[in-house]
């Protein structure tokens, strides 16, 4: 396959996976359904950051993509952006002339499956699995794709679900999906372990170890570049988010020094390591507490906002994506429904 | 200029047996030729050996530890004060996952350890590549690239000692490090963000070392946190192995982050109140840091205390027992006068409050 001369269609392809698959939330609590404003979006550029011998992080437009390579080919944990997908797949084709032949997404949110669309795309014109280079996979997995797209059952449903200009292909879904608290198998001689997170970003989190390679791929559960975006309208809460934190905390280890060791990929943000995943536990947790506190009292979420109990973390975690007044409105959201689960 | 080695000596002796030899064509090009290389070598100051810290600057942050609420000398933002403000000691010993951490590369330079510069020469060209420091606390060791790299990519992973490329101005190393983990600006809690930046420059002055740090830290800094330290070379000194292994103090330790919620930390005033300081002036912030502060800041409380009688640490450097009215040599102070035995090194018991663990 002459991956050059598909770039165009790539991103035809890109840009209707974005017009059909939710875009990124503006706001904590919803996950937009509206299409994806851009028809073709400008192409991000991407970077490629080796973590281990065959694991990469991708990195391209704020979010990241793992890149897992190896003897049955190429294994990615979450999909480009639809505006990097042709500069990704370019940039893993300077790395392994393997096909992509499993996916796998964290959650449901747009900027990490909606590029899902043009993995599949690669490997329909050959009539076998995805291949970059023409190298002639015949192998053809899962789905009629041609290759394995898993995720949480709940990733599956929410995606389902979705109607009209938000509907998605039935190429792109995660149709293997599993249910139970971790899903494990092999993949490139190492076992790859997929964890759950209940309730944490959204109701789909999932994190995924390698085991061999001692590398998480955490997904939205962990974004040190940003507040988390807590997704309340799809299961998100603030205590699952600190619960699947200090779930990668008890899976990792620093090698020396509390340094080393374990690294974790973010769904968003710098490669980091055990520490830098407290860093940011202590942040959400220091955070829960004072808005805990503030309920306690009495006060009403405009009041809580009012009282910036994120003002100490603001330079360091604000973005677009999550305001503080968004994040705040999540927790504030999070403790209040569990509040009156209690009660009940 | 600091010229050491014998490359340096080498080079000066053939600058001046050049001048009495003939001016011929191919004596010049030689000529040349080792007057660049001596002068590119008088650029490099050898910083390599084992030094020692002073402690003559800053020693009671820097031994002791700062007093709880004391953020004098920073110029904090808001934020930093806020989270200086809710930081608990705790927290680096109950979240295990902080226990072995080191020293970053910005703060290691305050702290208690011996020093041990190596340098790194490229074999065929005898050109230094890097200098490769180890301080002695939980083997804080880390590389100044001189060789021109280049800094990762800002998603590459943070360390604590960070990335350091140098460069030679004059006989000024400036080294700038980027890629540090989070870490405190002050052991009390003033912290600093992964976003910061290092500047050092490094000074030999003979036998003595001085390193002038400045961190530009935006979201915790409103300008740059400038400070200075020395250090004397101690080539007798031996670096023994360090091993650190955590492990949970508390039951549930795990669910546990140590924190003070905002206007409930009970020691913010220890050290206004020890002193008899304004507390406004124990806040920090860039406006306390300079002379002018004084005419605003107004009259403190009570005098100050004749010696330290409360968090000292009594060394020769500050000698608890010292006779007041006398320095550290037994002499008298000029317009001090001497007298009275030395008060009571420690505070009462019930009197004293927690301290951070030193860290």
């Amino acid at each position: 396959m002459n991956l050059g001369s598909r770039f165009g269609s790539l991103f035809c392809i890109a840009a209707i996976a974005a017009a059909i698959v939710a875009p990124n939330a503006e706001a904590q609590g919803r996950r937009s359904t509206a299409p994806a404003p851009a028809a073709n979006p400008p192409a991000e550029a991407v970077r490629l950051l080796k973590v281990r011998p065959n694991i990469y992080m991708l990195s391209a437009g704020g979010t990241n993509v793992t890149v897992q390579t190896g003897k049955h080919g190429v294994l990615l944990v979450d999909a480009p952006l639809p505006s990097a997908a042709a500069a990704t797949f370019a940039a893993i084709a300077t790395l392994t002339p393997a096909p992509i032949r499993y996916v796998i997404n964290t959650s449901a949110t747009r900027d990490h499956i909606a590029g899902n669309e043009a993995v599949a795309a690669l490997g329909r014109t050959s009539g076998a699995g995805p291949t970059l280079n023409g190298a002639g996979n015949t192998v053809l997995l899962g789905s009629a794709q041609g290759m394995t797209i898993l995720a949480h059952e709940n990733v599956l449903n929410e995606l389902t679900r979705a109607t009209g200009a938000a509907a998605v292909s039935r190429d792109v879904l995660p149709t293997t999906e599993y249910f139970e608290p971790t899903r494990d198998f092999s993949f490139n001689g190492e076992p790859v372990i997929v964890q759950h997170m209940p309730n944490a970003h959204s109701d789909g989190d999932s994190i995924v170890l390698f085991r061999g390679s001692d590398v998480i791929s955490a997904g939205d559960v962990f974004t040190p570049d940003r507040y988390p975006l807590i997704d309340r309208a799809h299961g998100g809460s603030v205590q699952g988010v600190i619960a699947a934190l200090n779930a990668i905390l008890a899976m990792t280890v620093p090698e020396a020094f509390a340094e080393g060791g374990t690294k974790v990929i973010p769904g968003h943000g710098r490669l980091c390591e055990e520490t830098d995943v407290a860093e940011y536990r202590d942040m959400v947790y220091i955070v829960t507490d004072r808005v805990r506190d503030l309920i306690a009292k009495g006060k009403t979420l405009v009041e809580v906002q009012a009282a910036r109990p994120t003002l100490d973390y603001d330079d360091e975690y604000r973005s677009a994506a999550v305001t503080p007044a968004m994040f705040v409105e999540a927790v504030y959201a999070s403790l209040v429904a569990d509040k009156v689960t209690k009660d009940h | 200029m600091q010229t050491t080695g014998f490359g340096g000596i080498l080079g000066l002796a053939f600058m001046k047996t050049q001048q009495s030899l003939p001016f011929g064509a191919g004596i010049f090009a030689v000529a040349l030729f080792q007057t660049a290389a001596s002068v590119a070598w008088a650029q490099n100051v050898d910083f390599s050996g084992a030094w020692t810290p002073l402690y003559h600057e800053d020693g009671p942050e820097r031994l002791p530890g700062p007093e709880l609420g004391d953020y004098t000398g920073i110029p904090v933002t808001e934020a930093a004060r806020l989270r200086a403000d809710s930081y608990d000691a705790d927290r680096i010993s109950v979240v295990t996952e902080y226990q072995c951490r080191q020293h970053s590369a910005d703060y290691s330079m305050r702290g208690l350890a011996t020093l041990r510069v190596d340098s790194e020469v490229d074999p065929p060209t005898q050109r230094l590549l890097a200098f490769h420091t180890r301080i002695g606390f939980q083997a804080m060791e880390r590389t100044i690239w001189l060789d021109g790299r280049a800094h990762p990519p800002p998603e590459a992973a943070h360390s604590w000692q960070g990335f350091s490329t140098g460069v030679w101005n004059g006989n000024v190393l400036t080294i700038t490090t980027t890629h540090l983990k989070a870490y405190y600006l002050r052991r009390n809690g003033i912290p600093s963000t992964p976003n910061r930046t290092l500047t050092e420059h490094w000074m030999r002055h003979g036998d003595f070392l001085t390193v002038v740090t400045i961190i530009d830290d935006p979201a915790m800094l409103t300008e740059p946190l400038v400070r200075s330290q020395s250090w004397v070379l101690d080539p007798g000194q031996q670096m023994g192995p360090t091993e650190c292994e955590p492990a949970t103090e508390l039951p549930g330790a795990a669910q546990l982050v140590p924190h003070h919620l905002p206007g409930t930390n009970p020691w913010l005033h220890l050290f206004a109140d020890e002193y008899g300081l304004p507390y406004a002036a124990t806040r920090g912030g860039a406006e306390t840091l300079y002379p002018e502060y004084r005419s605003v800041m107004g009259q403190p409380a009570k005098p100050p205390p004749a010696q330290c009688d409360v968090y000292c640490i009594c060394s020769t450097l500050f000698d608890c027992n010292r006779v007041p009215g006398t320095n550290l040599l037994g002499g008298r102070i000029p317009g001090v006068p001497v007298g009275g035995p030395a008060r009571a090194v420690a505070p009462p018991a019930a009197t004293a409050p927690p301290r951070p663990a030193a860290q």
